[in-house]
């Protein structure tokens, strides 16, 4: 013990009262309150309401208490999805992504001491590029819905033109984020239903892979039609759906965004997220965000001898021109902060799986979803909307109105799809956006079919 | 960190696509044992996908050694000027991670009720926090939060009819890029305003460019500089009386926390960083989480969502009438918040107090032990952090950049430099409440003694940094040649073969 | 500093050299230094016209942007492809092989208006 008077006043403060007191006479300040002298008076020290503080225990007991207020903390079986998916995520993901090396280190502008972040981001880019089929990618952005704007204000400034159109159906969320992002450069945005509606007027379609209800697209007919107009073709993807998928660059797409975080951890009620973004090389200078590049050292280490070894292998922040800390009012982006713990758990899960486990991982997701699909569809009073190939999701029709069939399964403990019956395509209607995934088992299949069959019974459609 | 030991491995030039062997596999996956389904159509699928095929032992250590190529807070002292590099609590990081938080689905806010007290209950406190009572916690970040602020600034303005004629943000020169990209992002122009001698904005300067032609100033408080804007209060009374709002950023809120109220001093809307004044983990680069607190008038333009209180006591996600919109697909950075409503929670009024006591009287006594060796700028009493300059340094021939360098050597994480742009080789230092007092002056003294060796011998520290696992990088190598991806046959320059419409032709085919 | 006589110089640091109406330009050796290591050129395309005191294109270096700003009016005929490849060339060969743009000038009275070398001089040594 230093035998010092006083406390620290938060077992995150080490300073002591002795501490603060010695350093104040070195300051020349006869109290902390002089710290502040600056601030306006009459405004200074407010009464500020906030809860009491809470030791570590009591934290814990609340926040117990509140998160078992979530039906998540019940395990309920879920086929939810629409945007989240509930993902397997290797356990080596998680054990790695905490390390506080990793977890406690900020933006990487000093790379003698940040080869972790730079090297892993560097994965990332990599593994990013092969899901996509593109040549460029960057480090990362918030998620898949604003990398997508941020993709159509590339597009925008590329062709010089003030559209862009986003082809049903399409995540509303992702409609709305190009919109609030849109409004401030002046862009229209058309939610358009066929590609043969794009003009020249517009700078990019955006099409999602597989769309919003499900359904596997072919990109290269939407490629076409955007090139042939001039515009750019913006894909947005499930990642782990590229396991099987036709990588979207191969089939024409220039620009490839993407949600990540749900290969990189849990859904955590949608965030934080990760977006993706890999584009065609003509647009590297035109990208947002953070891009890593390979180099090496200036000169090598000085051997014991006096000589020096050969330059070793490194990795940078490059094409920094691009970006608000240099450029300014003129950057591609203000992007800053982005989502980097994230990228790199999605990294490690990537290289986690390996060609074969990904590949596997997409086909058992195809498999139980089909499976599902084909089991409720044998319920008397149910049927599965046809719609053409699809992965994960599908769309289920009852005897009842969608939000009915959801409240009865909620009733039953069971936590259905997405009610999409106020969506504008025909096939929504009266529809329950039902997904199962790789995490999906055989149990709560057998849950949701029992409940359906009991709520088509109770309809009296259940009578053969 | 691992000391550069000669001999070692090129590690960097081996990633994991370049380890392992084809075979390998670091997850097993079921196989599907059920009815098999046919694929879809060949031509929407892909053949193989090239990712590296390691052992899970393998990918585990080659990534436990990238981390220990990494430096974090938690290795040693971490002042990156305007970042806020505090511990990070790590209950937070518990809490995040209990299962019905982790696990709630974004598509079912009804059934997350937990989730959604935590939410409301974080609004409140940085409503009350920052005397601006509006919050949206959906910024991802503090560059999002800005651009959030200054569109919401963008639709008053538009509903008000003035859009047309307030085309201009003003923003001070020391300000962070974000702020003038934010302003560009929103369909602004940009009107920098100097700084005057004493470190705070040219009042003169501002004065002349009030007119009824700007749509808002951007002022973060405390400034760069890490000084108080002396007079904000007057700022802000003159901003709005020509019709214009005041934005307020809040990067440096560490400084001020329980002190002063933005909202008090007349600031209309202002972004917070979590990752910053409320110890949430940067991760690297994020996540982070920036929200935006509003006054009444803005309110109705807050990004969606905000939680609200339903008469039964229901919580419910609530979009403002007139809302910009959404910022990401969902609801913000939930993990993240539940983290920073961890941290109020334990610290409490007195606790955050605290921090913006120890976070000032930190680098006020940093600033005392320095003085003597280095030129500062601003000789002022400042707030959370400080601002030096090596011009006496650069004179005997050593650069900012290698001041920093040499501080690794010292097991040091350096300060922020080059930043403000208004200092020339500027070194910002901001130590945080979380370093003791002799934390501080274990810095002071290397950097102390970084001077005298500039001093007595400055091409040594060109040399710096001798301990780490790689040297000094060359950056002009990486920018000219860049290499973005493995495999690595060398990504060519691009975007100067043609305009921006050959670009598209050659994207297109044609 | 390197500082060929037989050229017109401008405020912004860039150089001109006539050949008839033809008119080479390029950044001197005085901001090539300023600016450290070129990493990045983006010049217009032939045919792109250019108006005297325009901005037509930048030069990076791995933290700062220059814009570039035409000294004379004209039409691009050509531009130095070599630059794409190999940036460097503005650093180590300012006012030969580092050259930018070659333009058909309008008016020739715009070249003899600039700056000759003695003037850039002392300008440049009193900033």
């Amino acid at each position: 013990m230093k035998g010092r008077a006083g406390a620290a006043p938060t077992p995150y403060i080490p300073n002591t009262d002795a501490d603060r007191a010695a350093m104040l006479a070195r300051v020349g300040l006869a109290s902390t309150e002089e710290l502040f002298k600056e601030l306006p008076t009459d405004q200074r020290d407010p009464l500020i309401d906030l809860p009491p503080s809470l030791g570590d225990l009591d934290l814990l007991e609340h926040l117990r208490t509140l998160a078992r207020r979530n039906a998540a903390a019940q395990e309920r079986p879920s086929f939810l999805g629409a945007g989240a998916y509930r993902r397997s995520v290797p356990a080596v993901t998680g054990s790695l992504a905490a390390r506080s090396e990793f977890m406690t280190a900020y933006t990487p502008y000093q790379p003698e001491i940040s080869q972790g972040t730079l090297q892993s981001a560097f994965e990332f880019q990599s593994v990013v590029c092969e899901l996509a089929g593109l040549a460029v990618a960057n480090t990362g952005l918030y998620d898949g819905a604003s990398a997508t704007a941020e993709a159509c204000l590339l597009a925008a400034r590329v062709t010089r033109r003030s559209a862009v159109a986003l082809l049903e159906p399409i995540h509303a969320g992702t409609v709305d984020v190009v919109r609030t992002y849109a409004y401030g450069m002046g862009l229209r945005v058309d939610v358009i239903g066929s590609a043969a509606q794009l003009t020249d007027e517009h700078a990019a379609v955006v099409a999602q892979q597989p769309d919003f209800l499900g359904t596997i697209r072919d990109i290269e007919p939407i490629a076409e039609a955007a090139h042939a107009v001039g515009a750019l073709c913006v894909t947005v993807v499930d990642p782990l759906t590229l396991g099987l998928l036709r990588a979207p660059g191969d089939a024409g797409a220039d620009i490839v965004t993407g949600e990540g975080r749900d290969l990189a951890g849990p859904v955590a009620f949608g965030g934080p997220s990760l977006g993706l973004f890999a584009a065609r090389e003509v647009y590297l200078r035109q990208m947002p965000g953070r891009i890593v590049g390979r180099t090496q050292e200036q000169r090598g280490a000085r051997r014991g001898d006096g000589s020096e070894a050969p330059p070793r292998t490194g990795y940078v922040l490059t094409l920094q021109t691009r970006e608000q800390f240099i450029r300014r009012e003129r950057a591609t982006s203000n992007f800053s902060t982005g989502q980097s713990l994230l990228a790199l758990a999605f990294t490690i899960t990537l290289q986690a799986l390996g060609p074969q486990g990904l590949r596997e991982q997409a086909t058992l997701c195809y498999q139980k979803a089909h499976n599902a699909a084909a089991r409720a569809a044998a319920i008397p009073g149910f049927a599965v909307v046809e719609r053409g190939p699809w992965f994960q999701e599908f769309l289920l029709r009852g005897p009842l109105p969608a939000a009915a069939v959801r409240a009865a399964l909620a009733e039953r403990g069971i936590e259905a799809g997405l009610d999409v019956s106020d969506r504008s395509e025909p096939a929504a209607r009266e529809a329950l956006l039902m997904c199962v995934t790789e995490t999906t088992t055989e149990r709560e299949v057998d849950a949701l079919v029992a409940a359906l069959t009991a709520i088509g019974g109770a309809t009296g459609t259940g009578r053969d | 960190m691992i000391e550069r030991a000669i001999g070692e491995e090129d590690f960097g030039a081996r990633l994991a696509f370049d380890r392992g062997a084809a075979g390998r596999r670091a997850a097993a996956v079921p196989q599907w044992q059920g009815r098999e389904t046919p694929l879809p159509a060949a031509h929407l699928l892909r053949d193989s996908v090239r990712l590296p095929e390691l052992s899970q032992g393998e990918l585990v250590r080659y990534y436990t050694a990238l981390s220990q190529r990494n430096f974090g807070v938690d290795t040693g002292s971490y002042p990156l000027g305007s970042c806020s590099m505090k511990y990070n609590p790590k209950v937070n990081d518990l809490v995040a991670s209990l299962p019905g938080l982790a696990n709630a689905h974004p598509a079912e806010p009804e059934a997350a009720q937990g989730t959604l007290r935590i939410l409301l209950d974080l609004q409140r406190a940085l409503g009350a926090i920052t005397g601006l009572p509006h919050v949206s916690l959906a910024p991802a970040a503090g560059a999002q939060g800005e651009l959030a602020g200054i569109l919401m600034i963008r639709r008053a303005l538009e509903q008000r009819g003035e859009i047309d004629k307030r085309r201009r943000v003003l923003v001070p020169d020391s300000a962070h890029g974000t702020n003038p990209a934010t302003a560009a992002m929103a369909g602004f122009t940009v009107t920098q305003i100097p700084t005057a001698a004493d470190g705070a904005m040219d009042r003169a300067a501002l004065a002349a460019e009030l007119d009824g032609s700007v749509a808002a100033m951007m002022v973060t408080l405390p400034n760069t500089l890490g000084l108080w804007e002396t007079g904000i209060e007057e700022v802000a009374r003159d901003l709005h009386r020509v019709g214009a709002f005041v934005y307020g950023d809040g990067a440096n809120l560490n400084a001020i926390v329980g002190r002063v109220r933005y909202g008090d001093l007349g600031i209309d809307i202002a972004h917070l960083n979590l990752h910053k004044t409320f110890s949430t983990p940067h991760g690297g680069g994020g996540p982070g989480a920036g929200p935006v607190c509003a006054s009444t008038a803005l309110a109705p333009y807050l990004p969606a969502p905000v939680v609200a209180e339903g008469s039964t006591g229901t919580l419910a996600l609530h979009r403002p009438g007139e809302s910009i919109g959404q910022l990401q697909q969902f609801h913000g950075s939930v993990g993240v918040l539940v983290r920073a409503y961890a941290y109020i929670r334990t610290l409490g009024l007195a606790g955050l107090r605290a921090v913006s006591e120890n976070a000032d009287l930190n680098a006020n006594y940093l600033r005392v032990l320095l003085e003597p060796h280095y030129d500062l700028p601003h000789p002022r009493q400042g707030l959370h952090e400080v601002v030096f300059s090596g011009s006496r340094q650069r004179k005997a021939g050593v650069r900012a950049y290698d001041i920093a360098k040499r501080l690794i050597d010292y097991g040091l994480h350096p300060p922020t430099v080059y930043f403000p742009l208004i200092v020339d080789e500027a070194l910002m230092i901001e130590p945080t409440e979380t370093e003791s007092r002799e934390d501080i002056e274990r810095y002071a003294a290397a950097l102390v003694a970084i001077a005298e060796e500039a001093e007595r011998d400055p091409e040594a520290l060109e040399a710096a940094p001798q301990r780490t696992p790689i040297g000094r990088l060359d950056e002009t190598r990486a920018a000219r040649r860049p290499v973005l991806r493995w495999p690595g046959p060398e990504t060519k320059p691009c975007g100067s073969k043609g305009t921006v419409e050959r670009q598209v032709q050659e994207a297109a085919g044609a | 500093m390197e500082l060929p006589t037989d050229l017109r110089y401008t405020s912004e640091h860039e150089w001109i050299r006539l050949d008839g109406d033809e008119g080479t330009v390029g950044i001197t050796d005085f901001a090539q230094e300023q600016l450290g290591d070129v990493v990045y050129v983006e010049l217009p395309e032939a045919g792109t016209q250019l108006v005297q005191g325009d901005t037509f294109g930048s030069v990076e270096s791995v933290k700062a942007v220059s814009d570039l700003f035409a000294p004379v009016s004209g039409e691009v005929l050509e531009r130095n492809e070599s630059l794409l490849d190999a940036p460097e060339l503005v650093n180590t060969s300012p006012y030969v092989d580092g050259w930018l743009l070659k333009l058909r000038v309008e008016e020739l009275t715009q070249v003899d208006a600039l700056l000759d070398a003695a003037s850039y001089r002392s300008e440049t040594e009193s900033a």
